[in-house]
């Protein structure tokens, strides 16, 4: 059964359309404009932007705001990602009717990075739900209008949800259980974290078909080869192959920056092209954040 | 088994610096088990607290050290203190918490200082020298679900349907990826039981009143039965 479509993201990927999402990052700052402005980049190229919520548990403006601008400024769906980490049922209740009230239409339910490996680490983790807990609640809430000790909710809200996958999850087969659970509870898409070639989307894609549910495969070009080495240094699972290592690198030698960028264009819209010719993906996430620009000429580039 | 380690001994010295007549009171149950506030721990502790109120010229202590079975247990603590505590001005706990709050409840004019920092319920490893938490006492277990291993003490988010994006090859993003991811864990229990049909099942969002400070379980019928 197919659940109605809240969202344009949804219509889209229903309809069989090939959609992409971009992703956006409030920061520590009072300000919207930086947000506002990627949105607009980005508001051509995507038919909705994912709101980061305090990502890798730093303490940020909190997302619901720019999530509402960003539809409101640059007329361009928000994907609200809603972390279990900084607040308990309450706070998300609370949280998900003020989203309806603003006119969000996605909610991404997601668990969070804990908050020792932020830039709090005294703080007192939350995790009162957890993002299966949480998807729960908010299909109680849309489907029966209720929370979760039944107590009424006037005008209940409707949204998508969507969750996040670590396709490159070891082992694997625990993470599609995981999932296995939050779509038996009942979401709408899910969003991956990056891949960093088509065979390790197809490889993810093919293990979890069983799931019948849309997925975006997610991509995130490199903002720089210090970033590179971050990445591949500090986070786990994410597994990028030598000789996109060995372009970029030598990219940066001979061009600097700018050469940087081209090859990311050249890499990532091949690899984009190979996802779609050869995959049962129903989009891509593209995770672009501080140089949005780029996304454009990746799809651009992969002929999209 | 409850998990204690000896505060530091200037933290000690200074709760104690203004008394001369100091009970030193160890405790034979899980604080000497992992030979933290046995006997033997509190005589060396009566030793370095004599020496070091000396050095430091806070006059002359007299300590006496000695443990008793249990000081979780009011009777075998008052069969066992009541005849010599007034005899000084304060005790020094070598127990867990529990130890020092029934003590203090028991002599209630009497200082009682704890010499041990309580950290977790867990389990020696003799191998490594090592202890691991265990359990939160939630109050309701749900062990026989997750293959023998507690996911809300050994998860570090206490997921009940994990595992979480964090897990890098078994292992857990807090600390690292030193840790045993507990999701993995509990994974490869209920496979090697042909059991995953409850690694799967959704566990719904837990009542946390039954875990809410402070407890209290039992009433006046089960004191009747002998459990004062
Ligand atoms: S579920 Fe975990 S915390 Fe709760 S009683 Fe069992 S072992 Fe202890
Ligand atoms: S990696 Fe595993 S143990 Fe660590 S928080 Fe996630 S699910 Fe829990």
């Amino acid at each position: 059964m197919r659940r109605e479509a809240h969202s344009k993201l949804m219509k889209q990927i229903n309809e069989g359309n090939f959609v992409f999402t971009g992703e956006l990052e409030p920061v520590k700052t009072t300000k919207l404009d930086e947000v506002i402005e990627g949105a607009r980049i980005l508001k051509d190229h995507v038919v909705a932007i994912n709101i980061t919520d305090n990502p890798t548990a730093f303490g940020y403006m909190n997302a619901l705001v720019p999530s509402y601008m960003i539809q409101r400024e640059a007329g361009v769906e928000a994907v609200y990602q809603m972390t279990t980490r900084d607040r308990n049922r309450l706070g998300l209740i609370s949280d998900v009717l003020a989203a309806g009230a603003l006119g969000i239409k996605n909610i991404l339910a997601l668990t969070g990075d804990h908050t020792t490996v932020g830039d709090t680490p005294q703080a007192k983790p939350v995790f009162d739900l957890d993002s299966a807990t949480f998807v729960y609640m908010l299909r109680k809430m849309m489907d029966e209008g209720v929370d979760l000790n039944n107590n009424q909710i006037e005008d209940p809200p409707k949204f998508s949800i969507g969750i996040a996958a670590a396709p490159n999850a070891d082992p694997l087969e625990p993470e599609l259980l995981k999932i296995k659970r939050k779509v038996d509870l009942g979401i709408d898409f899910i969003q991956t974290q990056c891949v960093y070639s088509a065979e390790q989307a197809q490889n993810f894609l093919e293990a979890a078909s069983f799931l019948k549910t849309p997925i975006l495969i997610g991509i995130a070009p490199f903002k720089s080869i210090s970033m590179m080495d971050w990445m591949i240094k500090f986070v786990p699972g994410i597994k990028v192959p030598k000789e996109i290592e060995e372009i970029l690198r030598k990219a940066k030698k001979i061009g600097g920056k700018q050469a940087v960028y081209e090859a990311n264009v050249e890499i990532f819209g091949e690899m984009l092209k190979e996802i779609r010719k050869t995959t049962t993906a129903a989009g891509i996430h593209t995770m672009a954040i501080g140089f949005e620009w780029i996304v454009p000429k990746i799809i651009e580039r992969a002929g999209l | 088994m409850i998990i204690v380690k000896r505060k530091p001994l200037e933290e000690i010295l200074e709760m104690t610096k203004d008394f001369k007549k100091l009970l030193i009171l160890g405790c034979d149950g899980c604080a000497s088990i992992i030979q933290v506030g046995g006997e033997r721990q509190a005589r060396i502790l009566k030793l370095l607290l004599e020496m070091g109120q000396k050095i430091k010229g806070n006059g002359k202590l007299k300590a006496q050290a000695i443990s008793i079975l249990r000081q979780c247990d009011r009777q075998i603590a008052t069969s066992s203190l009541d005849p010599i505590i007034a005899e000084y001005d304060a005790v020094v706990s070598l127990s867990c918490g529990v130890g020092v709050q029934t003590i203090a409840d028991l002599y209630k004019g009497k200082l009682i200082i704890p010499a041990i920092n309580t950290h977790f319920l867990g389990m020696h490893d003799t191998k490594a020298e090592k202890f691991y938490e265990m359990c939160l006492a939630c109050g309701d277990c749900l062990l026989f679900e997750t293959g023998g291993v507690c996911p809300l003490t050994r998860c570090a988010k206490s997921l009940l349907n994990g595992p979480c994006g964090g897990q890098a090859s078994g292992k857990c993003e807090v600390g690292g990826w030193q840790n045993d991811c507990a999701w993995v864990l509990i994974y490869n229990r209920l496979k090697a039981r042909n059991q995953l049909d409850l690694f799967g099942k959704f566990r719904m969002p837990r009542d946390y009143r039954v875990s809410g400070h402070p407890r209290e379980l039992g009433g006046e019928k089960e004191n009747e039965e002998g459990k004062t």
